[in-house]
């Protein structure tokens, strides 16, 4: 990198009130109240509707509730900002349960930049106390196994960390769930990106 | 930022066209783009497929599109293309390590293992897409957007500044939250029991979108230090805390602005979690003495900086000349 280039502004922690800026009302402010940023699946939206949810727990097993997770998605077509679907979700965890859910849809396929396809994913960013700069990773889908198998990215995952990026499905009556445990240290840790 | 057909309503009398085309970084064309001129001189556009977002405002153009990554802007009358390649890798000698024993809560919170370097798709390179259509008008002023029938107590401030990315580009129209705690350091958090009180007028949370230059500006009081649980009770000098989205998930940054002068400065574990000097730096806004407006508020200037990406330049090729 040539010299005169600016240095990018230091990250600090989001810290523990970092839901007054995101997401006031769950901070207990009486701002936004109507705002719902882990719901992505407006009427007019197309595609397959599925909530991925999981809690994060840090080094000694404990829930971290008061990490703030944010998604960022393709469309059903692979698509990123064309078709109306805005593709950005920011969710709380519960306080007692730990659990984060985002209501969404399943993302459409797209090429990596080397021009070889991927599997469907969506990523994800955690910020909270005690992470200086954001954590980034990726949730795949276990029933994609074939396509999984050839993405570029989770080839290059050591196989054994593999299974940390891949969220389980189940049926909760007639919804469709992905469930993805995050661990932010130690005996399961979760695979995290530089990108 | 709208969609690009919200930008035609007033077509602009067709004074000048040219077509140019977008590359795609492999190089086929895969889009025209028809470029007019009104009597005044400004700049107006059509857009011909595959969903690119343009963007003509006050006579330049800008495209952005997550296909093509690939953007256009007119400089001195020339268009000029531009390609996108991937945003630079982050210095991380320059942000904080994950861990630091000074700091406790990143004790349990840091990764062992290193983070594994991947390449970017388009995925990382885009990101949502923030309006003014997002925005509540008082979302820019925390000494308003708060009030129980009062003003807030504190010392009357504004922020302003500039978003750069590292090669010095504006970063455009994106999205920043701050959040901060009262002129008594307390925050309106259900999980914040500080003894200092609560103040009715005062929420302490805001957004604001940079403008066509990256400038945003915003009001608020001035917030107060406060004790916290570390390493017996450290304080938190004043503070916001400041949540940049960028033009791409790649850019995303959450940090803190702190104020000139304040002694507690040094003496903060969090601060201190920055390797450099110069990084911490970088997070201290200075007094604009100049901007100052009399009899009401002091001005901070605070100026940041988001990842850049790599560009290839090239001359635009007018077809049919
Ligand atoms: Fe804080």
């Amino acid at each position: 990198m040539p010299v005169d280039y600016l240095k990018e502004s230091p990250s600090q922690t989001a810290g523990p009130y970092v839901h007054i800026g995101a997401m006031p009302a769950h901070a207990g402010l009486n701002l936004r109240t109507q705002e719902k940023l882990n719901v992505l699946t407006g009427p007019d939206v197309e595609g397959e509707r599925i909530r991925i949810e999981g809690t994060i727990k840090d080094g000694a097993g404990s829930l971290a509730p008061d990490v703030v997770v944010e998604s960022w998605q393709a469309d059903a077509k692979g698509h990123h900002n064309q078709s109306g679907f805005f593709g950005w979700g920011r969710a709380a965890c519960d306080p007692a349960t730990g659990l984060w859910f985002i209501e969404t849809i399943k993302p459409g396929r797209f090429a990596a930049r080397s021009g070889k396809m991927q599997a469907p994913f969506i990523s994800l960013q955690l910020f909270a106390r005690g992470i200086n700069i954001h954590l980034h990773t990726r949730l795949y889908f276990e029933d994609e196994a074939e396509v999984n198998q050839a993405d570029p990215v989770l080839s290059a995952v050591d196989p054994t960390h593999r299974p940390t990026l891949i969220a389980k499905k189940h049926k909760r009556g007639s919804e469709t769930v992905y469930r993805l445990d995050i661990v932010l240290q130690g005996e399961g840790e979760t695979v995290f990106f530089d990108m | 930022m709208g969609r690009a057909g919200a930008l035609f309503a007033e077509r602009p009398v067709l004074l000048a066209a040219r077509v140019i085309f977008l590359w795609p970084p492999d190089g086929h064309a895969l889009m025209r783009t028809f470029i007019m001129r009104d009597e005044n001189g400004r700049t107006s556009g059509s857009w011909g497929a595959i969903g690119a977002l343009i963007q003509i405002k006050d006579g330049s153009l800008s495209v952005r599109d997550d296909r093509m990554l690939c953007e256009a802007r007119e400089v001195n009358r020339e268009l000029k293309m531009t390609h996108l390649g991937e945003f630079n890798r982050r210095d991380r000698t320059w942000h904080p390590p994950a861990f630091d024993p000074n700091y406790k809560s990143t004790v349990l919170r840091s990764p062992n293992r290193p983070l594994l370097a991947l390449g970017q798709s388009t995925n990382e390179m885009t990101g949502p897409v923030f309006g003014t259509h997002h925005l509540d008008p008082l979302d820019n002023d925390l000494i308003a957007n708060y009030q129980q029938g009062g003003e807030p107590i504190g010392e009357r401030i504004i922020v302003h500044g500039q978003v750069l990315d590292e090669m010095a580009r504006p970063v455009r129209n994106s999205l920043i939250e701050v959040w901060q705690a009262n002129a008594g350091g307390r925050y309106r958090h259900r999980n914040d029991t500080y003894l200092a009180p609560l103040d009715p007028n005062f929420g302490g949370c805001g957004r604001v979108l940079t403008d066509d230059e990256g400038r945003y500006f915003f009001r608020t009081i001035k917030p107060g230090a406060y004790p916290w649980r570390n390493i017996g009770s450290d304080w938190r000098p004043a503070h916001i805390h400041f949540s940049l989205f960028g033009e791409a998930f790649a850019q995303r940054l959450i940090t803190q602005m702190y104020f000139e002068g304040d002694p507690l400065i040094p003496l903060c574990p969090i601060i201190n979690t920055i390797p450099e000097r110069g990084g911490v730096e970088q997070l201290i806004a200075k007094l604009d003495m100049a901007e100052m407006v009399p009899f009401d508020c002091l001005v901070y200037r605070f100026d940041l900086v988001l990842r850049g990406r790599r560009q290839t330049y090239f001359e635009n090729k007018p077809e049919g000349h």
